[in-house]
């Protein structure tokens, strides 16, 4: 569903990323790994529409989608979480949400000021879905505090949320586990593969975190210095000589 | 630390007399064709080196003097206390305003016409600054050329009146809306801008507009202004002595009452309330709705709110519009109050004063904005014996309240929405 061509962002005399290709399939978790430095949020910033690459092709559901405004990527079904989190913090965690559905709700100002039964019926509906996923991840009861207050972990997952009730068809998670501890990746693990289960999303990951990649992955990307170096299962990426040396030996 | 106190003090009371002594101590005067330079006579002399002594003391024990008014009582005792539960606290804010608005309906009746007068013109910037509120307050957008639709809304109907012969009632919407539109036209390009530089040319635009009101004499008579601007009617009653339109008739020869000035006065000041009222609970209910929630949303983490699928483009241009359409709104009033309206009704300082009043008031509240907007225009007129000196407490009072309290008089608590338990 996502195809991946030669990519390449250049900023001025640095190549950042270099001839990346990947593609994800539908119900498919993707990892890409590498050393820090290599280019992976920046083959994400190009492919959410942050970054405009400078070569290469990005395409998504067969419609190329490269140098399009990050907003219509996303409400193409492509969403996306960032490395620190980027939660609206003054506002409650229910509200992070409804934000999330503003597109699906009914923005005309008038049947909004006049209340009308169809603006009342959307508000609800995204309340409910707010409601439904707070609890699917767990932050029901803490869904009327502000979500700068929350924990990390629940900010993590509150971010997850936030990207879910967009209802996309591929979640792009960057460094999902930073920060974390054993047991809350664990749960993040489940979450993610229940995403792919249970919601029929597709999923592609930056990580840092070995064990995470290697239990959850259907395929690695391995990343060095902006260039490809492997790609293949995590058993295969396992094995990989190069691999070995440039990333695992390194690290 | 004693000697660095020492030194600062010393610095800081040379500048102050290298400051007042040229601006104070100097005098330009004019005989025949030469002007002559006078110094200044002893007092002043005198005047200006205690000034710079004060200076130098209050330096030197800053440290003590601070320290004394940090440990007086908090001038609010309830701040410290424990928030009421928010539904209880919505119930009683909501009676509270009404019993307000009433007393505010019924008040004129009773007290004299410069004091209405006077109230409209507040009306007027309450108004102005919850239309700017939501701008720099809710979407986070500097604004500093807000004037400009203001001017827009007053020179609309002024234009409307003179050329059209068009009523206040026709004039009201078409004002607010040219002006609104105006915001979504300079929107348009100026809103890629960030921070600084959207100030910068908001400042510029709010120029463009006056200058443009200024020297396009063949329209608008430039620095002469329009003039007999009509007052609003009541269904098609005058409140002037005589009818002035065909077919009108006078407010006091309909309803058998003398005739008295005060009606006029009194009517203008209940239409400023009612739009006023009107525009709060409006911004009020926009506040809630996705719109507002969008606003929030760009303000406090635009990266994140894009990555969501919200338009930058699509969510500032709405807060822009919307303010500036509610700025056309009071210009509207502003020129049916005055009759006369000129450029210079809409220079900078006009701009400045409603910006002021947002932050005095507290970004994003409106009560604390309606408070400011009342304080701010109320104040110069009672100090008007020391109007030399009112951009000078004007500066004080807000470099004071920057320091006591930052976020304003009644800082912003969110209206949260809150998910009911369902059981």
């Amino acid at each position: 569903m996502l195809e991946v061509q030669n990519l390449s962002m250049r900023f001025g005399g640095l190549l950042a990323v270099d001839e990346v290709s990947l593609d994800v399939q539908e119900h498919e978790i993707v990892s890409i790994i590498g050393p820090n430095g290599a280019g992976k949020t920046t083959v994400f910033n190009c492919m959410s529409g942050f970054y405009k690459p400078t070569g290469g092709k990005i395409l998504f559901e067969g419609r190329e989608v490269q140098g399009k405004p990050d907003y219509k990527i996303s409400r193409l079904g492509m969403v996306r979480t960032f490395q620190h989190v980027r939660l609206f913090s003054q506002m409650t965690v229910v509200e992070n949400l409804l934000v999330a559905q503003h597109r699906h709700l009914n923005t005309n100002l008038i049947s909004g000021l006049i209340k009308t039964p169809s603006y009342r019926t959307k508000e609800q509906k995204s309340l409910d879905r707010a409601a439904y996923w707070l609890d699917r991840v767990g932050l029901l009861d803490l869904a009327n505090r502000e979500a700068g207050n929350l924990a990390y972990g629940q900010q993590r997952r509150l971010e997850i949320a936030r990207c879910m009730v967009t209802e996309p068809k591929l979640l792009m998670l960057d460094e999902p586990a930073a920060g974390l501890n054993p047991a809350e990746t664990k749960e993040l693990n489940q979450l993610i593969i229940s995403l792919k289960e249970d919601y029929n999303v597709s999923v592609v990951l930056i990580e840092h975190d070995m064990s995470l990649v290697m239990d959850i992955s259907d395929r690695i990307n391995v990343i060095n210095q902006g260039r490809p170096l492997a790609s293949g299962t995590p058993e295969e990426i396992r094995q990989n000589d190069d691999v070995i040396k440039a990333y695992l030996g390194e690290a | 630390m004693a000697a660095n106190n020492f030194r600062h003090a010393l610095f800081c009371s040379i500048i102050t007399l290298i400051i007042s002594y040229p601006i104070i101590g100097f005098n330009l005067e004019a005989q025949g064709i030469n002007v002559t330079l006078t110094g200044a006579d002893a007092s002043t002399v005198v005047m200006v080196l205690l000034a710079a002594v004060i200076v130098f003391l209050f330096q030197l024990f800053r440290d003590q003097i601070m320290g004394t008014l940090r440990s007086l009582p908090h001038p609010l005792p309830q701040s410290s206390k424990e928030p009421m539960a928010e539904n209880r606290r919505a119930k009683i804010e909501s009676w509270v305003l009404t019993g307000i608005v009433v007393l505010a309906l019924f008040w004129p009746f009773f007290v004299s016409r410069g004091a209405v007068d006077l109230a409209t013109l507040v009306l007027i910037y309450i108004m102005l600054a919850l239309g700017l509120n939501v701008v720099v307050g809710l979407a986070g957008l500097l604004d500093l050329g807000y004037v400009a639709f203001y001017a827009v809304g007053a020179y609309t109907f002024a234009l409307l009146s003179q050329y059209l012969g068009i009523s206040f009632w026709l004039a009201l919407p078409i004002g607010a809306l040219l002006a609104a539109l105006f915001g979504l036209v300079l929107g348009f390009p100026v809103l890629r801008l960030r921070g600084d530089y959207l100030a910068i040319v908001t400042l510029g635009f709010g120029e463009i507009i006056r200058i443009l009101l200024n020297n396009w004499t063949t329209l608008t008579g430039g620095p002469n202004g329009i003039g007999g601007i009509p007052d609003p009617t009541l269904f098609g009653m005058e409140f002037g002595r005589r009818v002035k339109e065909e077919g009108n008739t006078s407010f006091h020869e309909t309803f058998g009452i003398a005739y008295s000035g005060e009606h006029k006065v009194i009517f203008l000041y209940l239409i400023a309330l009612v739009l006023a009222v009107f525009t709060a609970l409006v911004i009020r209910r926009f506040m809630r709705m996705p719109v507002g929630r969008a606003w929030e949303a760009l303000r406090e983490d635009e990266i994140a709110a894009r990555s969501l699928g919200l338009s930058r483009t699509a969510v500032k241009l709405s807060a822009f519009t919307i303010g500036a359409f509610f700025a056309g709104f009071a210009g509207t009033v502003f020129a049916s109050k005055q009759g006369f309206i000129s450029p210079e009704s809409f220079v900078f300082l006009e701009s400045a004063i409603i910006l002021a009043i947002v932050v005095l008031g507290g970004m994003g509240s409106q009560i604390g904005v309606v408070l400011a907007a009342i304080a701010v225009t109320i104040l110069p007129e009672l100090a008007r014996e020391f109007s030399e000196y009112r951009m000078l407490i004007f500066g004080a009072a807000m470099v004071l309240m920057m320091v006591w309290r930052p976020q304003g008089l009644m800082p912003m608590r969110r209206i949260h929405i809150e998910l009911k338990r369902q059981e």
